[in-house]
């Protein structure tokens, strides 16, 4: 979808403001969102659902809210809209009279290879490549109102080839259980001047990994 | 330029938005209740916040980039097959699973962003910081990298070449920033010790060691 989340290009925001000797969490209560995040297990949920589950807040919300700020949203929506929890509950901090409580579904010792797994979304499913490497290429001109990778600055623009990634699950379909559709991830490069005209430096390049799907032959 | 460097006192210029005061109260009733249902073990929290607040961080990226200096083997492994070199030194996991390691040079220059939303090798640099997840850098990285790159103190020569990595997919990104001059009898322990977080987003070089030792 064409969300504020796809910022890239976007001017107004001002500098980056590095922060000498940053905590991972500035909050007690972002560790604890992160980390409630990992464990549950509710609901039909994969990574590129739970992009699309930010990227679906309101824009104005988008913007106002911390990142982890974004990511308790994200959580208590996804309890609710799989009655994992009632909006009562919530308010209470308590479960329901009479509720039987679950059995965890990630406990401690679980832990580390839960952070050590190897999730990899690479397929090795038999795709061919339809493209080549130093082939030219142009970024299709579309518009999904689901979830995409395809970011808003390369559509219409063309680059070349650079790298063959291999064969990844797409997540245009994925993030609607739609479906994996396996098929070829590259790096495509872009000359900054195919991308923002002339004012760009000669020197500059954009590496975008694109999907098949995302490319068409120039 | 001059007008640009305005920009920097740009009023909404971050993403430090003050925290509701009340989400302390509303995260701590949550995750009552998510333990108090069963539906999270409040031990494998306390783990998994403690793995990534001590032990997950860019300490593991700044050992693959000094073995990578010294062992001139290990490097053209990390450079042609990056997970399999990382995991030798035993970091892999979640948001590192399709590594690419991108070499700077005295011509090239690496710089990695996410502009669609946050995405970090997190095994060898643990979470991302705040400013790498902000607007300012997700919008600005691929259209004013050399501003972005001044803003970090990090003026390049107009002949090097800059290349921006946007995390679209799934691979994951480590920059091996250039060793710098002055490091020739170090161990690897030490140079290790000298590689920064930024230097390895692209963000940075590597400073020269000074004789304080006072490097971060």
């Amino acid at each position: 979808m064409n969300g504020v989340h796809d910022m890239g290009g976007m001017q107004g925001f001002g500098a980056v403001r590095p922060e000498p000797n940053e905590p991972v969490f500035h909050e007690w209560w972002e560790g604890r969102v992160f980390g409630m995040t990992r464990l549950l297990r509710v609901g039909r949920w994969n990574l590129d659902h739970s992009r699309y589950q930010l990227e679906w807040l309101p824009p104005a919300d988008y913007l106002r809210m911390s990142y982890y700020e974004r990511w308790f949203t994200r959580l208590v929506k996804r309890l609710l809209a799989n009655n994992a929890v009632t909006p009562e509950e919530l308010e209470r901090g308590t479960p329901a009279a009479g509720t039987v409580r679950a059995t965890p579904p990630v406990t401690v010792d679980m832990v580390p290879s839960l952070v050590t797994r190897r999730g990899s979304a690479r397929r090795e499913a038999d795709v061919a490549a339809r493209f080549t490497l130093g082939q030219p290429v142009r970024a299709r001109n579309i518009h999904p109102t689901g979830h995409t990778r395809l970011p808003r600055y390369a559509r219409g623009r063309q680059g070349v080839i650079a790298i063959d990634h291999g064969v990844f699950l797409f997540p245009d379909t994925n993030a609607h259980f739609l479906g994996e559709k396996p098929q070829h991830v590259y790096s495509v490069r872009f000359a900054a001047h195919e991308l923002w005209g002339e004012q760009a430096s000669p020197r500059d390049f954009v590496h975008i990994d694109m999907w098949d799907d995302y490319l068409e032959p120039v | 330029m001059a007008h640009e460097d305005h920009d920097h006192d740009h009023p909404h210029g971050h993403d430090h938005q003050a925290v509701p005061s009340d989400l302390t109260l509303r995260v701590k009733a949550l995750e009552s209740l998510l333990v108090e249902k069963g539906l999270v073990d409040r031990a494998a929290l306390d783990t998994i916040v403690d793995l990534y607040e001590t032990k997950i961080g860019p300490r593991n990226g700044a050992r693959v980039v000094a073995r990578a200096w010294v062992d001139p083997a290990y490097k053209q492994r990390l450079l042609t097959g990056a997970t399999a070199a990382i995991a030798e030194l035993g970091y892999q996991g979640g948001q590192g699973e399709d590594m690419v390691v991108l070499e700077n040079t005295p011509h090239v220059h690496n710089l990695v962003v996410c502009t669609l939303c946050s995405c970090y090798p997190w095994p060898i640099l643990g979470l991302p910081p705040v400013w790498y997840k902000s607007a300012p850098y997700r919008s600005r990285a691929v259209i004013d990298p050399r501003g972005v790159l001044r803003e970090f103190g990090l003026q390049l020569p107009h002949e090097v070449e800059v290349r921006v990595w946007d995390s679209t997919a799934e691979l994951r990104y480590l920059v091996l920033p250039e060793r710098p001059a002055g490091t020739e009898r170090m161990t690897e322990e030490e140079l290790a010790a000298l590689v920064t977080r930024d230097s390895m987003v692209g963000v940075a070089k590597v400073p020269a060691p000074t004789p304080a030792a006072g490097a971060r």
